[in-house]
């Protein structure tokens, strides 16, 4: 049996008792194709000898492959099965890696539970009761449920660092451009990046390093080479000046939020770091921008699903296309989809365009200066929480759309931002991991994957912090 | 009340590009249906649009060639409806920042001479895909080979006053973007589409009142027919005291009727807002600079040029200067030697003789020897007839025939080009063919002297004072030498012999 498909058969064995706890953290996957994949492997020496070589790595279900179908979570494209593979996919795969299947999510990635998938809620492994996060909330459960040590998210605003705070695994979320969207099914195409999940930040950032770089199928691409691999954590962090907003840490913020934080604060002191209380007073403004911006693109970029060329098609009984589109649409897309369809509509009709969508712009501007003038002065990284709160339980925000939309309140400017953040796990309250944000400036996710790599080290994930 | 009538045309152009505008899938007409396809320009799920670089490169060379103002950042925009030919829900063009604006374009107005027409705004954006609801019994089949092909959208200012004007501004612009390879301009191909605006106004006044659009015109007769059609209407309507609704209008070239659409669709809110997945279009002055310079001379400039350079009048300046390439063989011949007025009196005289010539030399079956090109060898041949009838080796019968026997036997040319000079090719060749004029008096006077023996009775009557007759002896005289005497000897001697 080759190391491969040795490796394959583990693999198999750890998602089969992932999923068999009732995780449900995949939509589809199996040994079989695991299998497919080592002997594949085995037979291109290139890859055989890559730097993810045997490594099985859990895909969100937004991002194109040929294997399995690509769904994102909804009903619209059931059964889908994309002729082509993303260019994160194919990267990863030369790099040695078996893609180990695909993972649930919110629909079209738009959530912060994964309870909005069609096919049924991903549950966190760290507590049942309790939703793994979102929107790419199957892969953190698969890193978490140790089914896999690496996974593909995606982000919009914060859908991997979000799940990964909540699971207790670290999640980074790159540079806009660094990563190909080749292949990733657009939700929000100004904010979207493919993002990973790891058990640890090197495996993370490993897995970033190889999928990053160029990609002429992306004009959005930063005409740059693939990231370094991650080097061993640095021992000191003397001469590194970490930021803390004082916007993220706000009078009524969770208990158990604040103390990880400060302890993870005390251990980069520790370490040597400045720590320096910084300010970004436009933070107030991202969550309305964010819900201006996203979902104005994601009513054009969801036009596509019309029950014409691919998917569900639910015939309108009329000789007519437009029963076809209102009944495939009304019944494929989920409530949440079809919320946010009818508020990117609205943003940019005639008439409201320019109170909505270019006033959010002018305020997305403003935010990324405020990225851009706390870097400038000489703060390498910022830290902030990753969420206002643990895991919450299933069902306790589907009633309630603006509390699940504010989960997302210290995730979201990076997207707006286009700088990189990663959350990595920083203790535990009450059981409930707790995450820790670090927000780079412009293509600055080596410095942030070092200073987090320090704070790991430094840290025990799972100690209670108060 | 006298009225005036206000057009304003879109026109949508193909740009010449071998790929389609974001993706590397042919562009090209005619293929079997849905067989130029890729998930990009199907919008399938993941895909992305990359800008080609040849079409923004046709666009620029369009927007300069139309006197446009060239943005050195330009931004696209998503044009966002529902229709089963537009795989994505929206088309990727331009809207707030185009490419190009503030042009102008010089027309030659039927009924007001010559005219400015400002051009308004040029964009670049992509195709959608063809439906076809004729196919397939109840149901409506979709080509996507369209989809994603390169256009670029020419907006003009409300400044054509007349259907006839409105075509002329469209034969000018055509003119102008073949000129330049934009595009073939084919409307048959539906590289060239036009819709256009029209309303009516008090004679004199300024005012811009309500328009109707005119759309499904296949053809520039379809547009002024259409056009027609719909001044009379409005016309008509506002006579009676009847308020133009603004609408849509389609035209149908079976009935020769514009009629309004169906639905009132036309209330659509496309909701643009800027492309995320493409950065703005950032074009450096010196990238500029460079297309600004590689622009061919234009219509206009290149017939003012043939009227003061060659002598020519500003009708064969204009019938040569129609198509660049045309004009390029002209001046190619001319270059060969002889009179530019010669060249260009046989070249607008003797369009399908050349064109049978142009045809032969150029077939990829007939081999030339290498070094020259099928113009060159073109070029010759209208330069040998030319001087050879000029200097008097040959009279114009003569050169008629020795270009059809060129376009029958084109090798004999080939051979012959060793000869040297044009003249003198034309004149080994016409040796060869035996149909080299004869200017000598001893054997014209010899067939005036047969032929005035051979018709008595139109001898006595032309002596008796019916001079006319003149014309039918030497026409029986140019018989007799088989085409090869010349005509004004001819004319001089039969004068002598009926005289004496």
């Amino acid at each position: 049996m080759t190391d491969a498909r040795a490796a394959a058969k583990a693999a198999a064995a750890r998602i089969a008792a992932c999923e068999a706890k009732g995780t449900h953290a995949f939509l589809a996957w199996s040994e079989q194709a695991l299998l497919a994949e080592a002997e594949r492997l085995a037979a291109n020496t290139a890859a055989a000898a890559g730097p993810l070589a045997g490594e099985a790595v859990a895909v969100k279900d937004v991002i194109a492959e040929a294997t399995f179908p690509t769904t994102c979570g909804s009903k619209i494209l059931e059964g889908w099965r994309s002729p082509f593979e993303a260019t994160a996919i194919r990267r990863l795969r030369q790099a040695g890696a078996m893609v180990a299947g695909k993972t649930n999510c919110d629909e079209f990635a738009m959530g912060s539970s994964t309870e909005y998938s069609s096919y049924g809620p991903t549950r966190n492994p760290v507590d049942p009761s309790r939703v793994p996060g979102g929107s790419s909330g199957g892969s953190a459960a698969a890193v978490a449920a140790s089914a896999v040590t690496m996974a593909l998210g995606s982000e919009t605003g914060g859908s991997v660092r979000h799940p990964a705070a909540f699971c207790g695994v670290v999640g980074i979320k790159p540079t806009y451009g660094r990563v190909s969207r080749y292949g990733l099914v657009a939700f929000g195409s100004s904010l979207d990046q493919i993002g990973t999940l790891g058990r640890d930040v090197a495996s993370a950032a490993r897995l970033l390093a190889v999928i990053s770089g160029r990609d002429e199928r992306d004009a959005t691409t930063l005409d740059r080479d693939p990231l370094p691999l991650p080097g061993p954590a640095p021992a000191s962090l003397s001469g590194t000046v970490v930021g803390v907003p004082r916007e993220y840490f706000p009078d009524g913020l969770h208990a158990g939020i604040r103390a990880a934080s400060d302890r993870a604060l005390a251990r980069l002191r520790d370490l040597g770091a400045e720590v320096r209380e910084v300010s970004l007073p436009h933070t107030k403004y991202a969550v309305p921008t964010y819900y201006i911006v996203a979902p104005a693109e994601a009513s054009s970029n969801l036009a596509r699903y019309d029950g014409v060329r691919y998917g569900l098609r639910a015939d309108g009984g009329v000789a007519d296309v437009r029963p076809l589109y209102r009944a495939t649409r009304g019944r494929g897309f989920g409530a949440e989809v079809r919320r946010r369809i009818l508020l990117g509509t609205y943003v940019l009709s005639a008439g409201y365009y320019d109170a909505y969508y270019r006033q959010a712009q002018r305020v997305r501007e403003a935010i990324r200066a405020d990225f851009a003038r706390v870097f400038a002065s000489g703060v390498h990284a910022l830290f902030t929480p990753t969420t206002p709160t643990p895991a919450f339980r299933l069902g306790e925000n589907l009633a309630d759309p603006l509390a699940m939309y504010l989960s997302d309140v210290y995730v979201c400017t990076a997207n707006l931002a286009w700088v990189p953040a990663l959350s990595l796990p920083i203790g535990r309250d009450q059981g409930l991991p707790v995450g820790g944000q670090l927000i780079g400036p412009m293509e600055g996710e080596p410095a942030i994957v070092r200073i987090a790599q320090a704070l790991e080290r430094a840290l025990d994930r799972t100690a209670e912090v108060r | 009340m006298s009225w005036e009538t206000v057009v304003g045309l879109e026109v949508h152009v193909q740009l010449l590009t071998a790929t389609k505008m974001f993706c590397a899938c042919s562009a090209k007409f005619g293929d079997p249906p849905n067989t130029n396809v890729c998930p990009v320009c199907l919008g399938l799920p993941g895909a992305l649009p990359v800008p080609n670089e040849q079409a923004v490169r046709l666009a620029v060379r369009a927007a300069f060639a139309l006197g446009c103002t060239v943005h050195p950042r330009s931004i696209f925009a998503r044009k966002n409806y529902f229709y089963p030919d537009l795989p994505k829900g929206y088309q990727i063009s331009q809207f707030e920042e185009p490419l190009a604006t503030g042009g102008a374009l010089e027309v030659v107005s039927p009924e007001r001479g010559p005219i400015t027409v400002r051009i308004k705004r040029l964009h670049v954006e992509e195709d959608a895909a063809k439906s076809f609801h004729d196919r397939v019994p109840g149901m409506t089949a979709v080509d996507f080979n369209r989809s994603g092909v390169p256009l670029v959208e020419i907006v003009s200012e409300p400044d054509l006053r007349s259907p006839q004007e409105a075509r002329a501004y469209l034969t000018t612009l055509k003119q102008v973007l073949r000129y330049v390879d934009v595009s073939d301009c084919n409307m048959e191909e539906g590289s060239l589409r036009v819709d256009a605006n029209l309303s009516i106004r008090p004679a004199g006044s300024s005012e811009l009142r309500t328009r109707t659009e005119v759309k499904n015109m296949n053809s520039f007769s379809g547009v002024e027919r259409a056009l027609t059609f719909e001044r009379d209407r409005q016309l008509a309507a506002t006579e009676r005291g009847e308020a133009i609704e603004q609408r849509t209008m389609l035209f149908d070239a079976a009935s020769g009727e514009v009629r309004p659409t169906r639905s009132k669709e036309e209330s659509h809110d496309y909701r643009y807002f800027p492309e995320p997945d493409i950065p703005p279009l950032v074009l450096s002055e010196s990238w500029l600079g460079a297309e600004r310079a590689e622009l061919p001379e234009l219509p206009a400039a290149k017939r003012e040029r043939f009227e003061s350079r060659y002598g020519l009048t500003r009708y064969e300046a204009g019938v040569l200067t129609a198509e660049r390439e045309q004009a390029d063989l002209y001046e190619m011949a001319v270059a060969k030697g002889g009179s530019p007025k010669s060249v260009a009196t046989w070249m607008m005289n003797e369009v399908d003789r050349l064109q049978a010539v142009y045809q032969r030399v150029s077939a990829p079956v007939f081999k030339l020897p290498s070094r020259l090109s099928s113009a060159e060898v073109f070029v010759t041949a209208i330069a040998a007839v030319s001087q050879s009838v000029e200097a008097g080796d040959l009279n114009r019968a003569g050169g008629r025939q020795l270009l059809e026997e060129i376009a029958a036997k084109p090798e004999r040319l080939v051979e012959s080009l060793t000869a040297g000079e044009p003249r003198a090719i034309a004149v080994r060749l016409a040796k060869l063919l035996g149909i080299l004029q004869v200017s000598d008096t001893g054997e014209i006077d010899g067939w005036v002297r047969e032929t005035l023996a051979a018709h008595p009775a139109e001898v006595a009557r032309y002596r008796a004072g019916e001079t006319r007759l003149l014309g039918f002896l030497v026409g029986q005289v140019l018989k007799r030498s088989k085409g090869k005497a010349d005509p004004k000897l001819v004319n001089a001697a039969l004068i002598t012999a009926l005289n004496s």
